[in-house]
């Protein structure tokens, strides 16, 4: 049984990882369908506080697939999701550097970057929508994420505050009664 | 012919400074460690300004590619820098290095989180901080928007994708395999015209 799951998030992620386009986080309704819809291996509110929790570490945003190797298999998941997210683009960057390194400046690399990035920056969008309703419990969580987006939109300062700032508002709310 | 061209360019860019295994693997193990929500600014940082790996217009370049290509931009970013330095083991430390401390550093936070997920004020902070999670990567998409400057066909594309994806729920295989070509082909149209 362990086995199965270790196989199924190798070839899930490994699969995901090639068309990663603009990154982890642009794959998260893509990883959201698989794991929540298809596989049914959690429930929205788990998917939602597993990338809450990948958020708040340092580190590049694969770590989202660490943690759900970790919920799904523990240590073993957590190395086997995060090798088949990684390795195969490693690969590919690892080839496609060395072809690419030689072109760089070349017009067709900006002509490719500058088809590539609209569509990289509309599927992190995607992300955060597919989050959001993820996490939406009432009016509350759809404040807190209203008010993250703006700030990390409008402020340079390090985004973990807006993930402090929604850890705090929510807290406080549940204490006072005002939202569940 | 390559050889006198190969020479010419790195002249022109950065000089190939002596960097050990050593000092890839820490020097990504530095951007991974600070790199909180997103590592992209701190790997700037480091690999330019604090260890002077490459000038500017070189990062800008490595960017550029590891932009073109599946997966996180900055690991991509950490193979090619490791690999022009020593080859496969020095792509092979600079991404360990890169994913040591954030991956101690989460297990360390889902052993916590298994441990106290049950407590009310527990649920309630992670339910809180994934509210804003999503906030927060809804706020760098429009930031990234807003830098890009799209033109209307750009924009056309980014919106298809974050439809596609975002609203209908489709296989993002397909709809990157069905709208990169479209969005590559009109770019090249755009630049021509």
């Amino acid at each position: 049984m362990k086995g199965n799951i270790l196989w199924q998030l190798a070839a899930t992620f490994a699969s995901i990882s090639l068309v990663a386009v603009g990154g982890a986080n642009a794959v998260v309704p893509e990883i959201h369908r698989q794991v929540v819809d298809l596989l049914g291996w959690m429930s929205d509110e788990t998917f939602a506080s597993l990338f809450a929790i990948a958020q708040t570490a340092p580190g590049p945003n694969v770590l989202v697939v660490s943690l759900i190797g970790w919920h799904m298999a523990g240590l073993a998941g957590l190395l086997v999701a995060t090798l088949a997210m990684i390795v195969p683009a490693c690969l590919l960057a690892f080839g496609a550097g060395r072809l690419l390194a030689r072109l760089a400046g070349a017009t067709w690399i900006a002509a490719v970057q500058s088809g590539l990035v609209p569509i990289a920056v509309g599927l992190i969008l995607a992300s955060g929508v597919v989050m959001g309703r993820a996490a939406d419990r009432g009016w509350l969580a759809v404040a807190i994420t209203g008010g993250a987006a703006l700030f990390v939109y409008g402020s340079k300062r390090n985004p973990l505050w807006a993930l402090a700032a929604g850890a705090v508002v929510s807290i406080v709310a549940a204490r006072l009664g005002l939202a569940a | 012919m390559t050889e006198t061209s190969g020479e010419r360019i790195r002249a022109e860019s950065s000089p190939a400074p002596r960097i050990s295994r050593k000092a890839l693997f820490l020097g990504f193990l530095k951007i991974g460690l600070l790199g909180f929500g997103g590592v992209a600014s701190i790997a700037r940082h480091v690999i330019v300004e604090d260890r002077a790996w490459l000038s500017e217009r070189d990062y800008a370049a490595v960017l550029g590619v590891g932009q073109i290509l599946p997966g996180a931009n900055t690991v991509n970013a950490a193979v090619m820098i490791g690999d022009r330095f020593h080859g496969a083991s020095g792509a092979a430390a600079a991404v360990l290095g890169l994913m040591a401390m954030p991956i101690v550093i989460l297990i360390a936070l889902a052993a916590l989180y298994a441990r106290f997920s049950a407590l009310p004020d527990v649920r309630v902070a992670i339910a809180g901080t994934a509210a804003a999670a999503a906030g927060m990567v809804i706020g760098t998409a429009l930031k990234m928007a807003r830098r890009l400057k799209p033109t209307r066909i750009a924009l056309l594309f980014g919106l298809l994708a974050f439809a596609a994806c975002g609203l209908l729920q489709l296989s993002l295989v397909l709809v990157v395999i069905v709208l990169a070509p479209l969005s590559v082909a009109a770019a090249f149209l755009e630049r021509r015209a």
